[in-house]
């Protein structure tokens, strides 16, 4: 079973815990560079050890540039239309044309731009505010801890997307009120998972040691635990975005965005309205369902692959895959 | 039972928040949410009764120069009396009436949804545990994973384009047969109605199914590494009755546990499935209400949404405590 904990440390990237390959080190001020190379190359080991990872962010990679680079070469504006309406894919228009007549592979372009612009800065912000909540109440405990918990706890079993559907009608439309939104009724899952990893944290060495040395609490939760536990966060994130682009999608399908801007959900809130379904235009509701959902199972993979190589009983290949030396390690 | 008294205490409170976020909700928007009901009442040409008005005022906080907590107390009231106010989408009709007869159809549907995916993914999840690394494991595995990170409702759009318009095989629209069927207990009623909610719950049970088959696949692995089951196994004990009554039985704990946050997920996924399938819930309600800015209505499914949630999940925290006496007797203790 020594094998398993291995792993199991070198996935949850907690440097002092790492035995073997990352020796202990004292955190030094002049060997920042030389700190950022290792953790780099730390990044690179885990990205590239586990096959679900590496398929996982070479999807996620590929969205990422589309969304940079996509607008630029989208053959249309994705807003003008013309007379040329529900035309099935062709060679002048890739994925067919809407009932006004807009291209649909540009609108896709563009809209990936904005769909994971705000999936993945929404993901952050939900992410940062259950970092806080679950550090802040982990470390506290006693009547901070009781009143975070019992908030966290509220929000668990209050369901999101019915609360974010009513919440959003009362609104202007807009970006900004789904994020908002969004960060309020996502926020409480990851914060108790923190929670209860920083409460373990909480009586550790270096916590006392950084205690008794006399840093501030806030240092303490931020520079000490906090990095600790980035691999958690890291995770935490990954599916934190998955769920903040399905309940974006269903808000703006809903037709709770702003319907006038090009994204996924705005474009499955126009083929749902022109009843592309009942004329079977299959080629206008098609594609951004499948860009979300090929986006969503990356991120999903990215995510499986790190709880596999924290626990490696969980892979379906029966001959594990485990870097030599912690192979060595484990016959020693 | 101090573990039980603290529980239901809990959900006392989560109830209490519940009630209380649909009472600041509305205040605490920019617009006069009020206002514009009213306006919409009135571009219909509708007169509005006194007592309505009275409703829609204590509800959303409207043309009252009462402070918050006085209109937070007219609030409670109201909805002690069961009084949610009138549902502009459908004429007029009060709120508890629409939705006393959508429910039936939300909870016939997700009930029979839940339960399905519930037992299939844990029963795929023991198959897939217990056959670790054949081909099953190997291709469900990944495949699950795609199908729940697709959005319900795009599912729902995809599996009523194909079943329904392209191979004509199910109804488009609705929960049964309005043209040719009376609702009532008749047997053409009751196929008709199973035959309009084959699609939907489809939708429902391959959307929700993956997050239970992980979760049970996981823990499956881990009791299955168990000494108990080594011991059964070396007794000679039947395959069937290691797997089911030794080693599942432990494994389905975490999945029980994990109902609340899958249970809040799985209805906000079938309130869009019923948009889209035009099923006749209080899903497809509610998006008559986004879409025509009826507000009484909005609220008033939220709030029965919310606290038949809450109702669900704690049953289900009963119901742990009840298979896990590790949890009884560590907390009474």
């Amino acid at each position: 079973m020594s094998l398993g904990k291995d792993l199991q440390h070198v996935a949850t990237l907690e440097p002092e815990t790492i035995p073997s390959t990352f020796p202990k080190k004292f955190p030094r001020r002049d060997s920042r560079l030389a700190r950022l190379g290792e953790n780099l190359r730390l990044v690179w080991r885990v990205l590239t050890s586990n096959r679900k990872v590496a398929i996982g962010s070479s999807i996620v990679a590929f969205f990422l540039l589309v969304a940079i680079f996509g607008p630029m070469l989208a053959p249309y504006d994705p807003t003008a239309t013309s007379r040329l309406s529900e035309t099935p894919p062709s060679a002048a228009h890739w994925l067919g044309t809407t009932a006004t007549g807009q291209d649909i592979f540009s609108q896709l372009l563009y809209g990936t731009r904005s769909s994971v612009f705000w999936g993945f800065l929404t993901g952050l912000l939900v992410t940062l505010v259950s970092v806080v909540v679950g550090l802040v109440s982990g470390y506290f405990g006693g009547i901070i801890d009781e009143i975070l918990s019992l908030v966290t706890n509220v929000f668990l079993v209050i369901p999101a997307l019915p609360l974010a559907i009513v919440a959003v009608g009362y609104f202007p439309k807009g970006p900004l009120t789904i994020a908002l939104v969004i960060i309020l009724t996502n926020w409480s899952f990851n914060a108790r998972l923190l929670r209860a990893q920083t409460l373990s944290m909480r009586s550790r060495e270096f916590v006392t040691a950084a205690r008794a040395s006399g840093e501030s609490v806030w240092r303490i939760i931020f520079f000490e635990i906090f990095p600790n536990e980035i691999g958690i966060v890291a995770a935490a994130f990954v599916s934190t975005v998955i769920f903040v682009l399905l309940a974006w999608t269903a808000l703006e399908f809903l037709g709770l965005g702003d319907i006038n801007t090009v994204s996924w959900g705005s474009m499955l809130y126009w083929a749902q309205q022109s009843d592309s379904i009942f004329s079977g235009l299959w080629w206008w509701f098609a594609p951004p369902g499948c860009c979300i959902a090929l986006l969503g199972a990356a991120l999903a993979l990215i995510n499986f692959g790190i709880d596999e190589i924290a626990d490696p009983r969980l892979r379906s290949e029966v001959s594990e895959h485990v870097p030599k030396e912690l192979k060595e390690k484990a016959v020693t | 039972m101090r573990h039980l008294l603290r529980r239901i205490l809990f959900y006392l409170f989560a109830a209490w928040a519940a009630i209380t976020l649909n009472f600041l909700i509305p205040r605490l928007a920019p617009g006069d949410p009020a206002a514009v009901l009213l306006g919409n009442l009135q571009s219909r040409g509708i007169h509005v009764g006194s007592a309505y008005l009275k409703a829609i005022q204590a509800e959303l906080g409207y043309n009252t120069g009462d402070p918050l907590p006085i209109q937070y107390l007219d609030y409670l009231n109201s909805l002690l009396h069961g009084n949610l106010g009138v549902a502009v989408t459908s004429s007029f009709e009060p709120v508890t009436n629409v939705i006393g007869r959508d429910i039936f159809w939300s909870l016939g549907l997700g009930l029979v949804s839940v339960i399905l995916s519930f037992a299939l993914g844990c029963l795929l999840g023991i198959v897939m545990a217990w056959k670790r690394g054949s081909l099953l494991d190997t291709i469900l595995s990944p495949l699950l994973n795609f199908l729940s990170a697709i959005p319900y409702f795009w599912m729902a759009l995809l599996i009523l384009y194909i079943f329904g318009f392209e191979l004509r095989w199910f109804p488009l629209t609705g929960g049964y047969d309005e043209l040719n069927v009376d609702p009532g207990w008749t047997l053409d009623f009751i196929a008709s109605v199973i035959y309009h909610g084959i699609l939907p719950a489809l939708t429902i049970v391959i959307a929700s199914v993956a997050g239970w088959m992980l979760t049970m696949r996981n823990s499956m692995i881990t009791t299955l590494s168990e000494d108990y089951v080594l011991m059964a196994k070396a007794k000679g004990l039947r395959t069937s009755r290691i797997m089911f009554a030794y080693a599942a039985r432990n494994a389905i704990l975490p999945n029980v546990a994990g109902f609340a946050i899958s249970l809040g997920f799985i209805v906000g996924g079938q309130l869009l499935t019923e948009m889209v399938f035009s099923y006749p819930g209080i899903g497809y309600s509610l998006l008559q209400a986004v879409q025509n800015q009826d507000y009484s209505l909005m609220q008033g499914i939220f709030l029965v949404v919310a606290l038949g949630v809450l109702g669900a999940n704690f049953l289900a925290e009963l119901s742990y405590t009840f298979l896990d006496p590790r949890v009884r007797l560590e907390r009474s203790a």
